[in-house]
Formats: structure tokens, C-alpha cells, sequence
């Protein structure tokens, strides 16, 4: 164990399981939402140690703060007390165990990690490092541009000629997404509050 | 790098992730939910200083930002917290 950083990533992950099964174990809510709040902060980290800095802006701006806000806001509405009900549900587990073994038994046809004959280097990624995507053809009266009529970054042009549509309909998945949730989390009516409050204290 | 150097910094992340547990047992036992919503904000601290130590070790100095970042995010999941537990609701 003479390298830092492999202790270190081991140790975080100890923890982060560790945050997880707490958070299922727990019966109150409120704590659950905390001990999911730490354990995103430990994936992020992760994240960003694994050189994946988009990956790590992303959980933790959404897994640590946006979702946290979004889980507060759902427990407004439902009370912070989990129901007592059994601990153990076996079709849960065996539903759980059956995904994760066909999952671990599809990893079996993956090419190796950095193998320069996996279908996804050998296909179009040549195209895209020529820079052959993304080449829009202004034509003789179009404008004048410094990079040759191409989107000067590779990424830049595969997000933008390919991606496009990919995004947009992100967009519209996300929006929709986002009204749902104002509508099921929107502020409520008086009489609808005082129900609320009702069930909250009998339950 | 001399032996002396990663000696020094393993017992820096011992001590830092040694912290880090007992925040995390703290927001599990946690009597009083004021307890966790501290231990959740000692957490975010220890995560900042696990990244700037991260970057000091693998010399990436680019860590320090995103530890800037997490410092943010953090303080904006603690005011949730604590509006939730004050009011226990975000609409008046």
C-alpha cells in the first residue's frame, strides 16, 4: 500500500457503500436523504479522480444538491417517517440478483479496455479525428470563416452535425420531466394543505 | 518522490478519511436531526479537502477548482436542509 491515491479511492468507496446500506437501513427519511446526499459527494469525488470531470460536476450539482432539494421537497408532501413493513422482499433480491448477473454476463462480449480493434474506434471515429463531420459547405457567396467551413474541435462537431437531434430531444424529455414535477410538487391549496396535514398526523 | 514524501501524505489521508467516517457514523446515530445536518456539513468540508489533497498528490491543480465548486454545492444542500427542518416546506 505505498500509493496514496489507491488507499485513498479504496477507503472512499468503503464509505460509500457503507453511506449507502445505512441510507436503505434507515427508517427516517429525512437521514436517508442526508446519507444519499454524502454518498453522491464520495461518487463525485471518484468521478473526479477517474479524470471524468463532466461526470463529477454532474453528480455532484444534481446528486448532492438538486436532488436533495427535490427529495425535501417530496417530503413535504409525504411525512419523514418510513411505514413499518417487512425488511426483506426475496422477489426484490432475486429480481435484483437475475439484472445483475445478466448485466456482469453481457460485460462478457465487451472488447478489452483499449483494444484499438473494438467496433467503436474502428468504424466512424477515423471520420470524426480527420474532421470530416461537421464540414457545412458554406458555398461560394456563404461567409467567410477562419476554420475552413469545419468546427474547429472534434467534439464540438460531433456534438453539433451528429448530436443535434440526440440534444433537442433531450431538451423536450428534460421539460417535460420538469412540469411534471412542478405539478405534483406545486403549491397547494388551503384545503388540499389541511388533507395533507390530516394524513400526515395519522399515519 | 522519496519514501519520506509518501509517508507524510498517507498519513494525511488516514487522518482525513479517519474524520470522514466518524462524520458519517455521526449522521447515522445522529440523535437529533441537527446532528446529521452538521455531520452531512463536515462531510461536504472533508470532500473539499480529500480533492485538494487528491490534486496534491497526482499534481493536478485543476482538482482545486472543482473543490471550489463542491465548497458551493455543498453550502446550497445545508440551506435546503435547514429551510426543510425549519418550516417543513419550500412554498409558503
Amino acid at each position: 500500500m505505498s500509493d496514496p491515491v489507491l488507499l485513498i479511492n479504496v477507503i472512499l468507496l468503503m464509505i460509500a457503500v457503507g453511506a449507502a446500506i445505512a441510507a436503505m437501513w434507515t427508517r427516517d427519511l429525512l437521514g436517508a436523504v442526508m446519507l444519499m446526499g454524502i454518498y453522491s459527494l464520495l461518487l463525485a469525488v471518484e468521478w473526479a479522480n477517474l479524470f471524468a470531470m463532466d461526470v463529477s460536476y454532474t453528480e455532484a450539482a444534481v446528486g448532492a444538491g438538486a436532488a436533495t432539494i427535490l427529495l425535501l421537497t417530496a417530503l413535504t408532501r409525504t411525512g419523514t417517517r418510513e411505514k413499518a413493513g417487512p425488511n426483506f422482499h426475496p422477489t426484490a433480491l432475486l429480481t435484483v440478483i437475475v439484472t445483475g448477473a445478466m448485466l456482469i454476463y453481457g460485460t462478457a462480449d465487451m472488447p478489452r479496455f483499449g483494444d484499438p480493434q473494438a467496433p467503436a474506434t474502428v468504424n466512424v471515429a477515423p471520420e470524426y479525428i480527420a474532421q470530416n463531420v461537421g464540414k457545412v459547405d458554406a458555398g461560394e457567396d456563404g461567409p467567410e470563416n477562419d476554420f475552413g467551413d469545419h468546427v474547429p474541435n472534434a467534439v464540438t462537431a460531433v456534438l453539433a452535425s451528429y448530436r443535434g437531434y440526440d440534444t433537442m430531444f433531450e431538451t423536450a424529455v428534460i421539460f417535460t420531466a420538469g412540469v411534471c414535477v412542478i405539478l405534483i410538487l406545486r403549491p397547494l391549496s388551503p384545503s388540499a394543505r389541511r388533507e395533507t396535514a390530516q394524513s400526515q398526523e395519522g399515519a | 518522490m522519496t519514501s519520506t514524501d509518501v509517508s507524510f501524505e498517507l498519513i494525511t489521508a488516514l487522518l482525513i478519511l479517519g474524520g470522514a467516517v466518524l462524520a458519517l457514523i455521526r449522521a447515522v446515530k445522529g440523535p437529533t436531526t441537527y446532528d446529521r445536518v452538521l455531520a452531512v456539513n463536515v462531510f461536504g468540508t472533508k470532500t473539499v479537502i480529500i480533492l485538494a489533497l487528491l490534486g496534491y498528490i497526482g499534481n493536478r491543480s485543476g482538482f482545486l477548482d472543482i473543490a471550489v465548486l463542491y465548497a458551493l454545492v455543498n453550502f446550497l444542500g445545508t440551506v435546503a436542509l435547514l429551510r426543510f427542518v425549519e418550516s417543513r416546506r419550500f412554498f409558503q
